[in-house]
This record gives C-alpha cells, sequence and structure tokens, in this order.
C-alpha cells in the first residue's frame, strides 16, 4: 500500500506538486495519470525518496521510504528505464541488483527469462538496448527482490503491441497475487484497460480520482440519429444539455436508459446507443487537463 | 506510441484485499554488501576496467622506460618510483571521480539510491572502495618498480639501490591518497564527469601555476602559499621531509582545498535530487 498525503513541491517560483493526496491499495493496480508534465513523475519520486517534499508526507507499507530496511525486497521501483549505466550489461545491472539486496544467484536467470531477455541480449552492454529491451531490464530489476509494492513510471513507453499486453498481464496477475501496483501514463488508454483505481493529475493538482467503474460512470452517453437536429431538440426539451461528438453523434450526461425513452416518446429513429465508456474517460481527461496540454483548450 | 484496442477488457472488480500473507521486514542492507557492490561497480563496465587496467600498464611502461633510458649511475628505486608514481597519480584521483559521478551523469543514481536510500552509506562505501583501490594499485605500483630495478640492476651489473625509506613510501601512498580525496571531493561537488574531471585538471596543474606566479610577484603571497597552496604542502610529501610545520601548513591548506569543499558536496549529495 502506498499512502500520499497533501504533498507539494515547488521549486523556485514553480509548484510542480500541489497538494496530492491518494492511496494505492493491495491488490489493486492504480493508474497516475496526466499529460506530460503534469508532476507524475516528481510525484513518484518524492514517494522513493530521490526527490525532498517541500511538505506533506508519502509512505509505502506504512513506513517512509527512506525508513525501508532493504526497499528492493519490498518496492519495486522503475522511474527511468534509459537511467542505467550504459557500459554495464543487463546481465550486471542485475547481478547489482541481486548483490545489493543478498538475493541467491540464481534470482539473475529468474528474472531474464521472466522478462523474456535472452541470454545473449543478456551479455550486451545496455548502450545497444533498444527502448523495450530497457523497459524489460527495469522491469526485471523492478521484481528480482519480489516486492510487495510496484512503482513504475511510463513502463510501457518503447514496447511494442505485444510488449504492452505482456506487462498488462504481468502487473495484472502481480496485483491479483496482492500486490500493490502504481503505474504512470501519460495515455489514457494504456491505463484504461490494466488500472482499477485511477488518479488523474494536471498542473500538479488531482484533478479526479476513484475506481475505474466510477469515473467510468460519471462519463454519460453517445447517441446517434440520421436526424441530428430532431434528437438535439428532444434531449434539450427533456431537460439535456447534448454536445456535438465525434462525427454526428451527440454525448449527454444522462443514461442511455433515459436518452433512449426520450428518443422513443420523440419518434426520432436511433442509429446508436451507448454508454460513452472510455470515450467518455478521454473526454473527461482532455477536459480535466485542458490547460495544462500544449496544445491548448481540448476541441 | 500506438496502443493495443482490440483486446477484451481485463476484469477489474472483486480483487481480494490481499492474498498474500503479511510478510516479515526483512533485515537492514549490511554495509558489507554495499561496499562489495560499489567495488565490484568499478570494475564491470568497460570503461572502469581499463581505467584500473591501465594503472598496471603504465606501471610497466614507465618501469621499461627508466630501463631502457636511464644512464646506469639512475638505476634507483627513487628514479623507479617517480617513474610510476607519474601516472598513478593522474589515474588514481580519475578513478575516485568517476566512481561518483557515473551515479549522476549515466543516471544509475536512480537505482542505486532507491535500493539504499541512506545516500551517506552508499558514499561511505564508494569512498572506502575508492581507497582500497588506491592502496591496492599503488602496492602494484610499487612491486611493479622494484622488480624494475632488481632487473634494471642485473642488466647494468651494479647493485640494486634502495634509496626509499618506508616512512617516505608511506608519504607517497599518503600523498596519493590525498589526490584521490580531491578526486572524490570534486566528484561530490560537482557530480559531473566530464565537469570534474576538468575540474581536477584546472585544480592541480591550472591553480598550482596561478599561486607560483602570485608568489613570485606578491611579497604578501609568498609566506602565505605555503598555508594555503595545497598542491605545494603535499611537494613536501613526496619528498619525504615532513618537519611539524609542514604536517601544519598540510593542515591548513588541506582544510582550504579539501575538507571544507568536501563537507559542501557531500552535503549536495545527501539533499539533492537525483534525477
Amino acid at each position: 500500500m502506498i499512502t500520499v498525503e497533501s504533498l507539494s513541491k515547488s521549486y523556485r517560483g514553480f509548484t510542480a506538486v500541489d497538494d496530492v493526496s491518494f492511496t494505492a491499495h493491495a491488490g489493486r493496480v492504480t493508474g497516475f495519470l496526466g499529460p506530460n508534465g503534469a508532476g507524475k513523475s516528481t510525484s513518484m519520486r518524492i514517494m522513493v525518496a530521490l526527490t525532498p517534499a517541500s511538505s506533506g508526507s508519502a509512505t509505502v507499507l506504512g513506513r517512509r521510504f527512506a525508513d525501508l530496511p532493504d526497499p528492493g525486497r519490498e518496492v519495486g521501483v522503475l522511474l527511468d528505464a534509459s537511467a542505467q549505466h550504459a557500459g554495464r550489461t543487463g546481465r550486471e545491472i542485475l547481478t547489482i541488483a541481486q548483490r545489493t539486496m543478498g538475493l541467491p544467484r540464481g534470482r539473475v536467470d529468474d528474472m531474464l527469462e521472466r522478462v523474456s531477455l535472452t541470454d545473449a541480449e543478456s551479455q550486451r552492454r545496455v548502450r545497444h538496448y533498444s527502448l523495450g529491451m530497457r523497459q524489460r531490464l527495469g522491469i526485471a530489476t523492478a521484481l528480482i527482490g519480489d516486492p510487495e509494492v510496484l512503482v513504475l513510471d511510463e513502463p510501457a513507453n518503447g514496447l511494442d503491441p505485444a510488449g504492452i499486453r505482456w506487462m498488462r498481464d504481468l502487473l495484472r496477475g502481480y496485483a491479483d497475487a496482492g500486490g500493490t501496483v502504481l503505474l504512470s501514463s501519460h495515455l489514457l488508454h494504456e491505463i484504461e484497460v490494466i488500472a482499477d483505481d485511477l488518479v488523474v493529475i494536471g498542473h500538479g493538482r488531482i484533478v479526479a480520482q476513484g475506481t475505474k467503474a466510477e469515473l467510468l460512470a460519471a462519463a454519460g452517453t453517445v447517441v446517434r440519429s440520421a436526424d441530428t437536429a430532431g434528437l438535439t431538440a428532444a434531449l434539450e426539451a427533456a431537460g439535456l444539455s447534448p454536445t456535438a461528438y465525434d462525427g454526428g453523434a451527440l454525448r449527454t450526461d444522462a443514461d442511455p436508459s433515459l436518452v433512449g425513452s426520450i428518443a422513443l416518446a420523440a419518434g426520432v429513429a436511433l442509429t446508436e446507443l451507448r454508454s460513452a465508456d472510455g470515450a467518455g474517460l478521454e473526454e473527461m481527461f482532455l477536459e480535466l487537463t485542458a490547460d495544462t496540454q500544449r496544445e491548448g483548450a481540448a476541441a | 506510441m500506438s496502443v493495443v484496442t482490440t483486446v477484451e477488457p481485463i476484469r477489474t472488480t472483486g480483487t481480494p484485499a490481499s492474498t498474500r500473507a503479511p510478510r516479515p521486514v526483512p533485515p537492514r542492507t549490511p554495509t558489507s554488501r554495499i561496499l562489495g557492490v560499489e567495488l565490484r561497480k568499478m570494475f564491470d563496465t568497460r570503461s572502469g576496467f581499463w581505467l584500473l587496467a591501465s594503472i598496471g600498464i603504465t606501471a610497466v611502461l614507465a618501469t621499461g622506460a627508466v630501463i631502457v633510458f636511464a644512464p646506469d649511475d639512475q638505476i634507483t628505486y627513487d628514479n623507479f618510483g617517480a617513474a610510476v608514481g607519474v601516472p598513478i597519480a593522474i589515474l588514481l584521483p580519475m578513478i575516485a571521480i568517476l566512481s561518483v559521478t557515473s551515479e549522476w551523469s549515466q543516471r544509475s543514481g536512480l537505482t542505486t539510491f532507491t535500493l539504499v536510500p541512506h545516500r551517506s552509506r552508499v558514499v561511505q562505501a564508494k569512498l572506502v572502495a575508492a581507497i582500497g583501490v588506491g592502496v591496492a594499485s599503488m602496492l602494484v605500483a610499487v612491486g611493479v618498480g622494484a622488480l624494475g630495478n632488481l632487473l634494471g640492476a642485473a642488466i647494468t651489473g651494479n647493485d640494486a639501490v634502495w634509496d626509499i625509506s618506508a616512512t617516505h613510501m608511506a608519504y607517497i601512498v599518503l600523498a596519493n591518497v590525498l589526490g584521490m580525496l580531491v578526486g572524490f571531493m570534486l566528484g561530490v561537488l560537482i557530480r559531473s564527469s566530464a565537469g570534474a574531471i576538468v575540474g581536477y585538471f584546472v585544480y592541480s596543474f591550472v591553480l598550482p601555476t596561478l599561486s607560483m606566479l602570485l608568489a613570485a610577484n606578491a611579497a604578501w603571497f609568498e609566506d602565505l602559499q605555503l598555508w594555503v597552496d595545497f598542491n605545494f604542502a603535499q611537494g613536501a610529501l613526496f619528498e619525504g621531509d615532513m618537519t611539524g610545520e609542514a604536517w601544519a601548513q598540510l593542515g591548513t591548506a588541506g582544510l582550504i582545498w579539501l575538507v571544507v569543499p568536501l563537507a559542501v558536496g557531500l552535503r549536495l549529495v545527501l539533499r539533492s535530487e537525483v534525477k
């Protein structure tokens, strides 16, 4: 379990993390979602004691990270897969972790196998690794101590689709076995398919958090008809405020059954009626983080 | 980067709070393990390996050069020691610098300091490992020089001349350890490989020259120089004549140029952000 309470970090004239509080529970995958520069990485660095907080606290398994006696055996951390000495071989990097934690030597081969790095690949220097291979090596380093908690910053970056699938299954299995997983991403779809709980951050502040089901439920309905004008009028007459969505469809905050009844009563034939689902979450993500997006206001 | 969207959604509900039994807290990482790992990290890259190997190689080359080029009456242990000592005096501080700065320049510190969050323990281990490697290297160099001296004497047909006392040898070892500490200090202070290496050359070649010039041109500095010029103060160690005053001068100059900046650097390392 990871508990973050009122965490803030200010640099001269700039607040990178602003009063962030959330809990990542055991047995669940918590997705930490936000656009680039939202403060995800800074928050994670504070959690693992690489960056001092300006105020607030972060505890892992009930203790400050710096108070963990042998952190690698309780918390697996992957903050940046490229942050390795380029002149070491992958095997050597794992061996250093194995020795620091005093683990049996065989763990290195176990981990290489678990992340599908071949023996030949493990003998190559990290300089020659692709980003995907570095991510696999980083995951292996995080897992080698058999920790209860995983803290992973953008672990899917650089992985191919099969690799992303693999990562997802691995983290799912890990959480199902009772582990705590906190992973960050700036890509909604990536996190949507794996996370149980979501923490959405923008501009250093938490803008939404809850279970994925809750956040999806709040997302409303997508409805489509050949008679868009008639449908709009009927929905507005019923007191809803539909907005244009994705090429001729409408989106409202009401649930699908209400929207269906209104359309039936108005005699408008529908061609599509569904819960806005992930699409709604995406819209929420874009809305919530609109002012921090470099593209400016999201359409 | 694209994301697979065609896969079926993964079940997200009904996960038990925790199916794992509460686990015992592991014991604290012992210092011996940290020390062993830091020692290993000095050898396990190509650059680290060759840097260490170059100490042995240059010792052999320098010894060979003395045998080949020095006149017969100069085949003395003092000369072998001097020839072997010059490359070592430059290489050892580099080893100390890189053992610290690679954590920042190569960013491996992200892993190192999450596995051992008490940075002072890592830094201490690095210091002990670096000095250990330094002393061991000097023993190798002393041995190579001694073999060279024997070989040179055999070639020239003279008796081998052992004209360095054990005390003098200890002074030279101390001077080299101080050189490593300077490298270590620059490492923790600058935390960038390129910056610290440049800093080292400024520190040991530019500053002494400026100090000489100042002493030659400003009368007030001439007497002061002995007390504030660390390089100058270390000269007595290499010469082997350490008087009480020389120790005091080494102390004051060392305080200014080593102890104070080392304290500042250690503070920075312990507090700074690791990115």
